[in-house]
């Protein structure tokens, strides 16, 4: 894999820190006050049933939602006030690919790249299609892409700058059985590499198998942390649907 | 800086790559100036008289009105296709989205009112051909692609965007507009630049304003 992350010796000692974030939409309380801590080289599964917070708390690292309330510090910095670093440290896979559907997945890069202030990245681009498995796909328009091939390209694009930190909401999503072997081998390589992944999906199982840690969210609240090595899927899902507490 | 006017070149070259293979926004608005100078073409009488007196209203009604459907669709289409995201992800400056995709919609609007005048000339006998009218329409094009790329901005995150973005952009954009008007009514009248001299002023002074502040405003409209 190609695809890890450098993270600079300069990195602080964690990837994520945050303390009693909190986000409100409305009458709609999204977060309600959450801490998680996360070091470097590390998977963190993030699961919650649909509404339980996992795309706002995603959303707030990736400085796409500003808190209403508390501290967050990514790859440390603030995301309120240092919001271009950490947009620039981080890579973000959402639930839409994020991806011109006139442009090739080439120029799609290209586009990533130019805004991300990236030299000299033909090399890298063909290089990271070929390694999502899109190569033969570099110079169609990405209208012309199935799902799955589209999800491909995302992943390249989130990892095009080499990203520290890699946020992936739901990114399962389209993948064939062959696509997410490619996922789990990504995640792998970025944290192999010194990066940190934070890995929202409601695939338990595979999350528990990916993931180095596990973080519950229930109804905007952080209702268990653990390692995935203390887990099953029983007691997972368990946290998830509330049971028991 | 440096940075967000890369994003920002980044963002316009993009934005015409895209219209260049899709055609999409140019296609649509010029079809709608056409309609709208053939309707100006039935509703009133072309003798020279008139045309003298309602010919600059024809012109701008034509170009504004064409202007806002450009201007809707800069965001419109990066909503419908969830690439917003994708730029409000870039590590820049959120003033690089502005000042690309304002370069995008001044160029759309800008070949179509280049595209326009022929019409003019065809339907009305109606020369726009001068350095002078051509300096007068790219004032008034920066003046409310300005003001029309923030309230867009705006717009975009709303239900009824097609209804909010005029009633927004038009009370704010009326100087300018006012000033295009009295500019191409002074020189269809055969008037110079000593006539259309305040007329320049006004436009250049309200580009520079709305530029400024809407550069700054833009940040705080992309807050989710």
């Amino acid at each position: 894999m190609r695809t890890s992350a450098a993270p600079s010796p300069a990195l602080p000692a964690e990837a994520l820190s945050l303390e009693g974030v909190r986000k409100r939409y409305g009458a709609t309380a999204a977060l309600t006050g959450v801490d998680l801590r996360l070091g470097w080289g590390t998977v963190l599964g993030l699961f919650g049933h649909n509404g339980a917070g996992k795309s706002t708390l995603l959303r707030v690292l990736a400085t796409l939602v500003r808190p209403d309330a508390g501290t967050a510090l990514v790859a440390g910095l603030d995301p309120t006030r240092q919001a271009s670093a950490v947009r620039a440290a981080i890579g973000y896979v959402g639930h839409a690919p994020l991806l011109y559907d006139d442009l090739t997945p080439t120029e799609n890069l290209a586009f990533a790249a130019s805004l991300f202030r990236l030299f000299d990245t033909p090399a890298r681009i063909a290089g990271l299609l070929e390694e999502v498995g899109a190569s033969a796909y570099a110079h169609r328009r990405v209208r012309t892409l199935s799902n799955g091939m589209a999800k491909r390209v995302a992943l390249a694009r989130a990892l095009l700058h080499r990203p520290a930190l890699l946020l992936l909401d739901e990114p399962e999503t389209g993948l064939d059985a062959d696509g997410l072997r490619l996922l789990d081998r990504l995640i792998a390589a970025v944290a192999a590499g010194g990066g940190a992944v934070v890995l929202s999906t409601h695939d338990l199982e595979r999350g528990l198998r990916v993931a180095d840690e596990a973080l519950v969210l229930r109804r905007g609240a952080v209702a268990l942390t653990a390692p995935t090595g203390t887990l099953d899927v029983t007691s997972l899902e368990a946290a998830v649907s509330g049971e028991g507490s | 800086m440096r940075q967000s006017l890369r994003a920002a070149w980044a963002i316009y070259r993009k934005d015409l790559r895209v219209e260049l293979r899709t055609r999409e926004t140019v296609g649509s608005v010029l079809v709608f100036a056409v309609v709208t100078a053939f309707i100006f073409n039935f509703a009133f009488d072309p003798s020279p008289q008139v045309l003298g007196l309602v010919a600059p209203g024809i012109v701008w009604v034509a170009y504004v009105f064409t202007g806002m459907l450009g201007l809707n669709r800069t965001f419109q289409l990066e909503r419908d296709r969830g690439t917003l995201e994708l730029l409000l992800l870039a590590p820049a400056g959120r003033e690089a989205i502005y000042w690309g995709k304002l370069g995008g919609a001044l160029t759309v609007m800008l070949v179509v009112e280049a595209l326009m005048a022929p019409v003019f000339l065809f339907l009305y006998d109606l020369s726009l051909f001068s350095p002078l009218l051509a300096a007068t329409a790219v004032l008034a094009t920066v003046g409310f692609g300005a003001v029309g790329t923030l309230f867009a901005a705006i717009a975009v995150h709303t239900r009824s965007r097609e209804v909010l973005l005029p009633v927004l952009f038009l009370p704010l954009a009326m100087p300018v507009i006012v000033g295009a008007v009295g500019a191409t009514t002074a020189l269809l009248g055969g008037g110079g630049l000593a006539q259309v001299n305040p007329w320049f002023q006004l436009m250049a002074a309200f580009d520079l304003a709305t530029l400024m502040v809407c550069s700054w405003a833009f940040e705080h409209v992309l807050e989710e």
